[in-house]
């Protein structure tokens, strides 16, 4: 068996040298990789193929590096003080594309694009100018703000939860950035307006309207997901823009900062007359420091770029539930992206363990299990770098048919929605419902609001009842707005009961706004953007703490620290609120001359009304006055 | 003002005033009357034209084309309705689940104070199914409405099949901005307004009700559909609601633009528009029309599903199929298609409906009378009101009636604080007293309320003219004048405020209230003064109506029918102010009357 493998391994050693040129002439490496090495062989029997023996994708990683290896024993005493700008020659990019068909008959088709960028710009006096895989444009704003972390989703749609059950990464609809500034800024917010505006550049997006009035400073629902464990939350911005509407100018930039451009590998399927003829469209844009390996000794810079797409049974897939590659992005896949060390398309096969439900054609014998949002999950998986994935056809066109019908509601263990109760314009009352549908586990959850000034919540009537039971909160951080400077802040921790709904209520008032502040549509309404649910969500199977390099992409983006829950994060719906709106038309116009007349008019009247007339009696001459002076000396009576 | 500020002129001016008074006042009212009656004649009024313009020049190509399929669905709907004898709500779920909604039902129910005998309901206990398609790429924050009653017997099964049609063949374009809940409501208006509650997370009426499951963000129009023949001649619009609110002018429109383009015939209030404005059979044609609206306005009902979504500050009409016996039919297909542009126009609107009129008159479809026109009619009522407090009589008591010592004003108070007692009790026994009053009459309990009503009513005359004189004897000269006083300007503050909100309700008791009110003394011949006062009385002024109301629509009635009639509108008013909120029976009981009773109280001084 070992001979084959290694047979196996030197076939694709001589493919692969001709592709990822980056790992054959890696030749400074970390002494300790070697034990690394070890222990992520041990690791990895987790890609099982039908008839139980490794992976071909498993080896090809331990290739790498075996070869690393090798080249460092050859190396022999290095350390890791020598990582100097030319070690980042260890860049790395991977891609993957995780195919889901949903509950509903509707596909979920997310995207994952990783660079990893050995580099740490944040040390003292260091300069970086040579960039390989990593965009530049990203690595310049990183170093110029001091960005520790930085995450951008930019969604047109609202993500399903009931019919979809969990994203792999949710977003809320609109925009949303949040970023973790270097400790060592002083003016936060000057790096943060600026970052903004250089952000809304690059992505081609109204970033820029993002402002103090509507940018927070969570307390706890945003930790930094990367190294470092920061927590003094002066160095966090979060803001969303729920208005924002996502359309092909955003997606071009954020094609353009994958090293293969939209030419080759999985990116050629996006195109964007496909990605908007859907029901829900994400793309997102995650900048985290990571360790290199297990024993943290070097960090580096990862970007994921990320998008999820969900295609629409009816609107897109004409009523039939058979979908492809071609029906969905009008593409096939003819090759990966030869910058790239793994590209796979993983679909999720979990609910079809005979094949009873769907059918994939072509089949593959290539298995792989995860542990996915506390649920674990197969998956048949294509592997981009091999030319069989291709077949005689050079192309791969997955084809998924179903035969079962799905079609009834999800219950997933965690649910939230929200809306505005009441009519008229002076008050309202925001609700946010939570549902937690797990059977018998409680579980807490932090819930975010960020409601802008011109809502006057009136926190004194907050309320939170579970099973018609009021339900204290064991945490609440509020900050309360200032008019026109920034916004409510509202954080909770929530203990929801097993199998339960619970109700956050809280009235507001609806302020009159200077008529120069208005929107150019004030009777659209103004937006509330989503409030943020976080909760670490008990888990059906045991979670995999265990860092490795080849865990599938969208199976760990958030790090898990305990085996018995997942962190899941919940947006609900944004609000649109209509605020007492004056009517900017004529006969607004024609209000206010209407007034102005009347005003004047009335306090004519008024005057006319409570003044007293007397007539004006006509002064006596010179000679008269000076005759009654004396006559009034004398005390005789005056002349008139 | 300089002619005001000077003494001289002064005079002069407040002496013609007085002089004149009542010829001027009589002027005025013959103005009002005549100016209300000439907003019906065309050349006065101006053509409709939509002032959105993200309806506006929008091209919409309509495709519906499953009218066919709607009206085999139609009759599977009925057979399911039959079997269940009431609304299918598992047919309507898996029927509305099928064609890809996201389908959510809301059980209610609500005991009414009184049996409604129109309707045959006293408890009522239903179900309201609705869908909602989720519109592709938007984040819930908009939604359209499209709602179809299911009605007993085999009314409005059409209207359910074309909705349900719709919604198969909506599901399946990508078009969508807004998300579009498809409403099939129970027990009509009481359906509605359970939904509306539980979607705006209020309860104003007592109503009990399910939570809501689903929602869409915030409602921007509304359409409710009713149907019930497969062909039909016309379509009518129905856009009176709640209190006399009216939707945006721009629904209405739309609906005139759609139904020209597609060349289906269009009515309001049941009546087709006429051409020839320049004979007097068609200048009665629109002022028929016109008194329909404003006499259907000024009850203050909803006169369809849609009444109810205004009171949300959502645009809302009915559109009514009418199926007569004109040679011209539309099908299902047509009017599928003028509902697929209207909802398409609609989903194109970027902001809510607000550039066109709210207050409005509609002669024919194609002319409307804003507010800047019929509001003079009504000023030159109310202005007899205040020429009248001017009254060389009346000016002088003004004076004396403002010193704290003057003895008036106990005599004045007696009356007043009666009076409105009176109208309490107008308000509240009726309904209170409906057990007892079974107990010892042999009446039902609809029958008991009105009779009670009228019955305090009446009793109402009787009361109070005879109080005064126990508190401070013989009524003097100046108490009553003092009371004329505060009567008259009260009754313009009510009527100026209700003709604000519900234009038609305050022009309809001026035209009544504004003569007898303004020349009543204590110096006339009591009985025949006291017949006239009685006869333009509020609750005559109602019976009035009755009677115009069926002249109007072409079904005359006999004295003893209109009687009846005249008793069940009563009935139905009280129930809609319990049921919905309608303010009309409130305003009468407890300000109109009341005001009334204390110029009763003049003309019975002494």
């Amino acid at each position: 068996m070992a001979a084959h493998r290694c047979g196996l391994s030197l076939v694709f050693i001589l493919i692969f040298s001709s592709l990822a040129c980056h790992s054959s002439c890696d030749s400074l490496e970390n002494a300790n990789e070697d034990t690394e090495e070890k222990q992520s062989v041990s690791d990895t029997p987790r890609e099982v193929n039908s008839d139980g023996s490794i992976a071909a994708e498993d080896l090809n990683e331990r290739r790498g590096r075996s070869t690393d290896a090798e080249l460092d024993r050859r190396d022999g005493t290095r350390t890791s003080e020598a990582l100097t700008p030319a070690a980042a020659a260890r860049d790395e990019f991977q891609e993957e594309l995780v195919i889901r068909p949903l509950h509903s008959g509707d596909i979920y088709a997310s995207f994952q694009f990783r660079t990893l960028w050995d580099t740490d710009f944040l040390q003292e006096g260091q300069k970086v100018s040579h960039y390989r895989l990593f965009p530049k444009s990203l690595g310049q704003v990183l170093s110029k703000f001091s960005v520790r972390e930085l995450h951008i989703s930019f969604t047109q749609g609202f993500w399903r939860t009931m019919q979809w059950g969990q994203p792999f990464i949710p977003s809320p609809p609109g925009a949303e950035l949040w970023v973790w500034f270097h400790d060592t800024v002083s003016d936060v917010d000057g790096n943060w307006k600026e970052l903004t505006n250089v952000l809304s550049g690059i992505f081609c997006a109204s970033l820029n309207f993002i402002d103090l009035t509507n940018t927070v400073q969570p307390s706890a629902s945003f930790k930094p997901l990367g190294l470092g464990n920061a927590t003094d939350h002066r160095f966090l911005r979060y803001a969303t823009l729920p208005r924002e509407i996502v359309c092909t100018e955003n997606l071009t930039p954020w094609k353009k900062l994958l090293p293969c451009g939209s030419k080759a590998g999985l990116a050629v399927l996006l195109k964007s007359e496909k990605l908007f003829h859907s029901s829900f469209h994400s793309q997102a844009v995650h900048i985290r420091p990571v360790c290199q390996d297990e024993q943290c000794t070097s960090k580096a810079w990862e970007l994921r770029q990320t998008l999820n797409v969900v295609f629409d049974l009816y609107t897109a897939g004409q009523g039939k539930k058979e979908w492809s590659l071609f029906k969905m992005f009008s593409r096939t896949l003819t090759e990966a992206c030869p910058l790239a060390t793994s590209s796979k398309v993983y679909v999720d096969i979990t609910d079809n363990p005979e094949g009873e439900l769907f059918e994939l054609s072509p089949a593959t014998p290539l298995l792989s299990q995860a542990v996915v949002l506390g649920d674990r999950r197969t998956y048949s998986v294509f592997d981009l770098t091999r030319a069989e994935t291709f077949g005689q056809l050079r192309s791969l066109n997955l084809l998924l048919r179903w035969k079962g019908d799905g079609g009834e509601m999800l219950r997933p263990l965690l649910h939230a929605e929200r809306y505005v109760a009441g009519f008229g314009l002076q008050t309202g009352e925001i609700h946010t419902v939570i549902y937690n549908n797990h059977p018998y586990r409680a579980f807490p959850v932090l819930l975010m609001d960020s409601v802008p000034w011109y809502l006057q919540l009136y926190i004194h009537t907050l309320t939170v009842t579970s099973k018609s039971r009021d339900n204290k909160p064991s945490y609440i951080h509020y900050q309360p707005a200032k008019d026109r400077h920034r916004p409510h802040l509202l954080e909770m921790l929530i203990q929801l009961p097993p199998h339960s709904m619970t109700e956050v209520t809280v009235q507001f008032e609806r302020a009159l706004l200077k008529w120069t502040e208005y929107t150019p549509d004030p009777n659209h309404g103004f937006y509330v953007g989503s409030s943020v649910v976080s909760a670490l969500v008990p888990s059906m199977v045991a979670m995999n703490t265990n860092f490795t390099q080849d865990q599938p992409l969208f199976s760990s983006f958030v790090p898990v620290k305990e085996e018995s829950s997942y962190f899941v994060r919940v947006y609900t719906e944004p609000l649109l609120v209509n605020l007492p709106t004056p009517d900017f038309s004529m006969p607004y116009n024609v209000i206010c001359l209407t007034c102005t007349v009347v005003a004047v008019g009335y306090g004519s009247f008024y005057n006319l009304l409570t003044r007293t007339f007397q007539v004006d009696e006509p002064s006596l001459p010179l000679a008269k006055r000076l005759a009654n002076l004396i006559r009034r000396i004398r005390g005789v009576p005056l002349l008139t | 003002m300089g002619l005001l500020s000077d003494p001289n002129r002064r005079k002069a001016l407040t002496g013609l005033l007085t002089r004149l008074n009542t010829p001027i006042c009589i002027v005025c009212y013959l103005a009002g009357i005549v100016w209300f009656m000439g907003l019906a004649f065309e050349p006065f009024t101006l053509r409709t034209y939509m002032s959105e313009n993200a309806m506006g020049s929008t091209m919409v190509e309509e495709r519906f084309s499953s009218g066919e399929r709607a009206l085999s669905l139609a009759k599977e709907f009925d057979a399911h309705k039959r079997q269940a004898r009431g609304m299918p709500v598992e047919w309507l779920v898996k029927a509305m689940q099928s064609r890809g909604l996201e389908v959510f039902t809301q059980s209610f129910s609500r005991k009414l104070p009184f049996p409604d005998e129109n309707k045959e309901r006293y408890m009522v206990r239903g179900t309201n199914v609705y869908g909602i398609l989720r519109a592709p790429r938007a984040p819930r924050t908009e939604a359209l409405v499209i709602t179809a009653p299911c009605s007993p017997g085999n009314t409005n099964n059409q209207a359910v099949a074309l909705l349900l049609a719709l919604a198969q063949y909506f599901r399946n374009q990508i078009y969508w901005a807004k998300d579009i809940i498809f409403l099939v409501n129970e027990h009509d208006l009481i359906g509605t307004q359970a939904w509306l509650e539980g979607y705006h997370h209020t309860n104003i009426t007592g109503m009990e009700y399910s939570p809501l499951q689903g929602r869409a963000g915030s409602i921007q129009a509304a359409l409710s559909l009713e149907l019930s023949s497969d062909v039909i001649t016309s379509l009518d619009l129905v856009l009176e609601g709640l209190n006399g609110q009216l939707p945006n002018l721009d629904l209405a429109n739309l609906f005139y633009a759609f139904c020209q383009k597609l060349g289906v015939l269009c009515t309001i209030q049941g009546k087709l528009q006429r051409n020839d404005w320049d004979t007097a059979e068609g200048y009665t044609h629109a002022a028929q029309t016109m008194m329909l609206m404003v006499l259907k306005q000024a009850c203050g009902r909803s006169w369809g599903d849609h009444g109810l979504f205004l009171r949300y500050h959502i645009e809302a009409a009915s559109v009514r199929g009418i199926n007569s016996f004109r040679h011209y039919k539309t099908d299902a297909t047509t009017i599928g298609r003028l509902l697929e542009g209207m909802v398409r126009k609609l989903n194109n609107l970027l902001e809510r409906l607000h550039q066109s009129y709210f207050f409005y008159l509609l002669p024919s479809l194609s002319r409307f009378v804003s507010i800047g026109y019929y509001m003079p009619a009504f000023g030159l009522l109310a202005v007899i009101l205040l020429l009248r407090v001017s009254f060389p009589g009346l000016c002088h008591c003004f004076s004396v009636s403002l010193q704290p010592s003057s003895p008036g004003v106990l005599t004045v108070l007696t009356p007043v604080v009666i009076s409105h007692l009176t109208g309490v009790a107008l308000y509240l026994l009726p309904v209170h007293l409906q057990e007892m009053a079974v107990e010892h009459f042999p009446v039902s309990e609809t029958e008991a309320v009105v009779l009670t009503a009228i019955a305090i009513y009446t009793a109402g005359l009787a009361l109070p003219h005879n109080t005064q004189r126990l508190l401070s004897g013989e009524g003097t000269e100046q108490g009553w004048k003092v009371l004329k006083l505060t009567a008259l300007l009260y009754l313009a503050v009510l009527l100026g405020c209700t003709a604000l909100i519900n234009f038609s309700l305050g022009f309809i008791l001026a035209v009544t209230l504004v003569p007898i009110t303004a020349s009543i003394t204590p110096h006339m011949p009591k009985a025949l003064y006291a017949v006239v006062m009685v006869l333009l009385s509020p609750a005559f002024t109602i019976l009035y109506c009755v009677f115009i109301y069926q002249e109007l629509i072409e079904a005359p009635v006999s004295v003893s029918e209109g009687w009846m009639l005249f008793l069940s509108v009563i009935s139905q008013g009280i129930l809609d102010h319990a049921l919905y909120g309608s303010l009309v029976y409130p305003l009468l009981a407890l300000f109109i009357y009341p005001c009334w009773l204390m110029f009763w109280n003049i003309l019975f001084w002494n």
